[in-house]
């Protein structure tokens, strides 16, 4: 079980690698000037190309997040056994569910 | 010069003893001479005194040495220099540290070689510069000092964590093609208390004194346990 | 103790990603009120909402470098001068602050 966390997390690393490399550099071309909520939208409404790309980085992070935090709970906090992983578990849902609701408003 | 000495078990102090200062002063000089002049009470270990046998490593100013191989002229910043125990295990007395969980660790990350042939077989022929062999011989050379163990940081964040020279003897069975328990060895450092939780914050191999790198040898068991785990075999 | 190079990248990348993952809730949340964005984009131009932005995407900076060098090390053949990955790790997370400073 800890081996697949670790292969997950590690997967999801790589995934997240070329999202954020994406993501940076748009965020730092589209805030040059300022930014309105028209130009946002205006590239993501009805985009499905962003959708997507926003989808996966949304659920690669879900699982990135809560695996790292794991280690930082039991190495930091000294947080061991079934009520850690309850808990992360229940934020990788959060995020999930929160992700794909902002990447949904910001498609519809 | 003023040295620190810890003094006592896990409560305890530093003492301040004023020691001459020689050229070409060891540390493992100063403990020496403060036990023989004066506090013949003092606990501490050594062996060798010239580097070869890792008993006299300590924590010197905060950093794991061999005391022996430590110039005093290196490490005095101001006239003085602290001396404790290593770190991450538990304290005999004064400078002396209980050894044994160092080693248990060992035996819990399958660190014994299992022939896979027995005296009736005919010699293994090991290439010495076939790739395993050269990943097996940078890590061969551990003698088990405590310096790394001392060193690394999830070993005082986490106590079930094997440690880096546990971990690194484990490798080096792994990569020894004599040894017939592969899978014994990768199954015992999968998993939180094993390979997956180095964070390669590599103080391991900047305080290791014989150059090994254990943080290589734990990068490697983390490749086997996946190549294992896509197998199917654990 | 004196610590090394590469404790500190794997020091910088852990808190990076404390910030990061009690950032991002807040981001997921604001993003899902796309009907009122202007007024909250208003909002984010006070001069305090703009530093903590521009902190927040050098913690995002600083993360990926680190990660990269954790990749690197766990999966690319292994090399004496490892420390020159805290180093580059360094180097790519101060160009993207600055060029975002730039932007801003």
């Amino acid at each position: 079980m800890e081996t697949l966390l670790w292969i997950a997390q590690r997967a999801s690393a790589a995934v997240l690698a070329v999202c954020v490399a994406v993501h940076l550099a748009t965020i730092i071309y589209a805030v040059q000037g300022g930014l309105t909520a028209a130009e946002i939208l205006g590239r993501t409404r009805g985009n499905h190309a962003w959708f997507a790309f926003y989808s996966v980085f949304v659920i690669a992070v879900s699982v990135h997040a809560p695996i790292g935090l794991r280690a930082i709970f039991l190495e930091w906090l000294r947080w061991r056994g079934a009520s850690r992983d309850v808990v992360l578990a229940l934020f990788a849902a959060a995020l999930a569910w929160m992700g794909m609701r902002a990447v949904l408003a910001v498609f519809r | 010069m003023k040295v620190s000495v810890w003094k006592g078990g896990a409560e305890g102090s530093f003492q301040e003893f004023d020691v001459p200062r020689h050229p070409s002063q060891t540390v493992l000089d100063v403990v020496t001479y403060i036990q023989r002049t004066l506090d013949p009470t003092l606990a501490y270990r050594f062996a060798c005194r010239v580097g070869m046998c890792g008993s006299c490593a300590m924590t010197v100013n905060g950093v794991p040495r061999w005391t022996c191989r430590t110039h005093v002229d290196k490490v005095a910043r101001n006239d003085k220099v602290e001396i404790g125990p290593l770190r991450n295990l538990p304290i005999i007395r004064d400078l002396v540290t209980d050894m044994r969980e160092f080693f248990d660790k060992w035996a819990r990350a399958n660190g014994q070689f299992k022939s896979n042939r027995t005296r009736h077989d005919d010699f293994e022929a090991v290439r010495p510069n076939s790739a395993d062999r050269v990943q097996a011989d940078a890590g061969i050379e551990c003698i088990g000092c405590g310096v790394c163990y001392s060193a690394c940081d999830v070993v005082s964040w986490n106590p079930d964590y094997l440690g880096p020279a546990a971990l690194n003897r484990a490798w080096t069975l792994v990569k020894d093609e004599r040894d017939g328990a592969r899978l014994e060895h990768v199954r015992a450092v999968a998993g939180d208390a094993g390979c997956h939780s180095c964070h390669t914050h590599m103080s391991c191999t900047e305080r290791c004194p014989k150059h090994l790198s254990p943080t290589a040898s734990i990068a490697g068991l983390k490749r086997e346990v996946l190549k294992s785990f896509i197998r199917g075999e654990l | 103790m004196s610590k090394g190079s590469s404790y500190w990248v794997a020091i910088v990348h852990r808190v990076s990603g404390i910030a990061l993952a009690l950032f991002l809730p807040l981001h997921f949340w604001a993003l899902s009120t796309a009907l009122e964005l202007d007024a909250f984009l208003a909002w984010t131009r006070q001069p305090a909402v703009l530093v903590a932005e521009w902190g927040i995407v050098v913690a995002l900076a600083a993360h990926f470098a680190g990660g990269l060098r954790v990749l690197a090390l766990e999966f690319l053949p292994w090399h004496e001068r490892q420390k020159t990955l805290a180093a580059a790790a360094a180097a790519v997370t101060v160009a993207v602050g600055l060029a975002l400073a730039l932007a801003l």
